[in-house]
């Protein structure tokens, strides 16, 4: 048999039984510890192969990066802020930075909005699971899939030809078109192209979350304003949204880190051309094309500062809802 | 509606209106046209993907639906036969089942000790975890990537699992400690009256609970290292080309130019077949388990 799968099998088998040996493990270990003792050293080696691979994979790299974006190529020489310098100097970078704005502000504001619109409206109909399943698939779906199916989308043909596209075919019923969706820089029309195929993508998660709180709000309150007079829209705006407004806040926030983090579709379906750029990409191409690590490095280190106000909201709401728990 | 409705007769016919409203046509319509958007696009590429090239380069997929039909396995049969796909799709295996199984394991630890061991600094070492959720992956790489040069690890299968064990940690520790932590708190106690060690407890009462959580983050672990490209891309690619998976292999056939374009669809369909039945198969442990561990409170 192949060697690697040899090796998967020895992972997947032996990997947990070493874990769970090892937690066995420390309970024998433990026996010779004072009785007092044992529930202070216990939770330490509990949680210390957590702790090793966050420290490894995670705090480690982040410091590296840090240093890393303040040295040249090589990492021999300081070279201060000149990274930092090359990166506001750059209309590459500059044309990347501005369209994850875009990125942020519209996927978070699409994502939310329809997630939010379909999880209310498929409450109200008998094939809710079918049609929640529907939505949701998309998520399951590689974003490199996703880029091939969105480019057969998008696909344009010259005016005069058969349009087989399905988007141009569509506008071209009305007598439109065609437009080479992807290309057209005006207006960042391009940049929005790539936007909605990551709407398609995330839409089913926030309508997942969204939906389950939905679940969660006590109907009985529901029919007491539907009995004191007040129309469907009322009851959305004056009970359903207010009660809805944390959920929308985690899925937002979720969003917000994703479209900051946005790669794959950039790199599948326009390689970041015509003025498609984002960060992550960007810093990709500095990274292997390019072979500038300082410089890349300082792009992530932008990445992360961006994050950084995200990271303590994140860790605010958290504490906020431990409180209650 | 008139307010001399009697009170037994008022709920009745409000009843009845909230039905009829629930059951509106505009709804409907509104639903089903939403389904529509989302399945057109998948629904494309599958229809093109069993039409021969002549036909998908010349008219859109819509022409395929109607006779005379052309269908063909013939783009699979060019997928699967000629190209590394085969290769690619055991690789995918290869990196994805040890990259979800691990982190489960190491989070299912942490997690229960977050949840029921006491100690100093448990909430802030919870809050910081909870903090590296955000932490872009595109941050980590040259460091890592310098680091397994170091341990001539790069380009091995090994050095993707622990990476994706790595940037899997904080969700699953999250989703796993709120889900642990909602455990009916008698049962581990009675447990440790009775003498049961946390080692005991651990195996025969915290997982068994979990096993819903633990699904859920199992699937999505899954569906996060199937789908996963930059990972990959970054780890595999420079060193090691006959490790890649197949995500990156149909990421190469997206962008290079020219010829083969036709089996572009059959491919992206057969790397969706897997996360499909996967997704299929275990949707409703997904969902709940994911809710489960987001909106609490």
């Amino acid at each position: 048999m192949d060697e690697r799968v040899i090796t998967a099998i020895i992972a997947v088998v032996g990997v947990p039984a070493v874990l769970v040996a090892y937690i066995w493990g420390t309970e024998q270990a433990l026996r010779v510890v004072p009785e007092k003792m044992k529930p202070r050293i216990r939770p330490w080696l509990w949680m210390l192969p957590a702790l090793a691979f966050l420290g490894l994979f995670l705090l480690y790299p982040m410091i590296g990066t840090i240093i890393a974006s303040f040295q040249n190529t090589l990492g021999t020489v300081w070279v201060g802020l000149e990274n930092y310098e090359w990166f506001l100097g750059s209309n590459d970078a500059l044309s990347a930075l501005k369209n994850n704005v875009l990125w942020l502000i519209f996927l978070t504001l699409f994502t939310v909005g329809f997630g939010l619109l379909i999880a209310v409206f498929v409450d109200r109909v008998r094939y809710e699971s079918v049609a929640k399943s529907l939505i949701f698939l998309p998520l399951a779906i590689s974003m490199v899939a996703a880029g091939v199916i969105w480019l057969y989308m998008y696909q344009y043909k010259p005016p005069g030809a058969v349009q087989t596209g399905t988007l141009n075919a569509a506008i071209g019923v009305f007598g439109l078109g065609p437009i080479p969706w992807l290309q057209v820089e005006d207006f960042s029309v391009n940049t929005f192209m790539l936007i909605i195929v990551m709407t398609w993508m995330w839409t089913g998660f926030g309508m997942v979350i969204i939906s389950a709180a939905l679940k969660g709000i006590n109907p009985e309150l529901l029919e007491a304003a539907r009995v004191d007079g007040a129309n469907e829209w009322q009851v959305f705006k004056g009970i359903i949204f207010p009660l809805l407004v944390p959920t929308l806040v985690v899925v937002g926030t979720t969003m917000v880190i994703t479209a900051l983090k946005a790669f794959d579709i950039v790199f599948t379906m326009t390689s970041g051309n015509l003025n498609t750029d984002v960060i992550a990409n960007l810093m990709y191409k500095e990274m292997f094309r390019v072979g500038e690590f300082g410089r890349a490095s300082a792009i992530a280190v932008v990445l992360l500062v961006a994050i950084v106000p995200i990271m303590f909201f994140n860790i605010g709401r958290f504490r906020a809802q431990e409180a209650v728990r | 509606m008139t307010a001399a409705a009697t009170p037994i007769e008022q709920p009745v016919r409000k009843q009845s209106r909230l039905r009829r409203m629930r059951g509106g046509v505009g709804l409907h319509v509104v639903v089903i046209g939403l389904i529509i958007i989302w399945a057109i696009p998948t629904f494309g590429l599958l229809v093109n993907s069993f039409r021969p090239a002549a036909d998908a380069n010349s008219t859109g997929w819509w022409v395929g639906l109607f006779p005379p039909y052309h269908f063909t396995f013939e783009n699979y049969a060019h997928v699967l036969g000629q190209s590394n796909i085969a290769t690619n799709f055991m690789n995918s295996l290869i990196i994805s089942i040890p990259a979800t199984v691990i982190p489960i394991f190491v989070a299912a630890f942490a997690a229960y000790a977050f949840s029921w061991m006491e100690f100093p600094g448990r909430n802030i070492l919870f809050v910081v975890v909870v903090g590296l959720l955000v932490v872009p992956l595109q941050a980590t790489l040259i460091p890592i990537l310098k680091l397994f040069a170091t341990w001539g690890i790069a380009g091995t299968f090994l050095a993707v699992w622990l990476a994706h064990t790595g940037y899997g940690l904080p969700f699953a520790i999250y989703l796993l400690r709120n889900f642990m932590g909602s455990l009916p708190k008698e049962v581990f106690e009675s447990a440790a009256i009775d003498g049961a060690s946390p080692v005991t407890s651990f195996f025969r009462l915290a997982i068994p609970m979990s096993v819903p959580a633990i699904a859920a983050l199992a699937i999505f672990q899954f569906l996060f290292v199937w789908n996963d490209l930059l990972v990959a891309l970054i780890y595999m690619s420079a060193v090691n080309p006959d490790n890649l998976p197949l995500t990156v292999s149909i990421a190469g056939l997206v962008t290079s130019t020219g010829g083969g374009s036709e089996f572009l669809g059959a491919a992206a369909f057969l790397s969706m077949l897997l996360p499909l039945a996967v997704f299929f198969a275990l949707q409703r442990y997904f969902v709940r388990g994911i809710v489960g561990g987001s909106v609490k409170g």
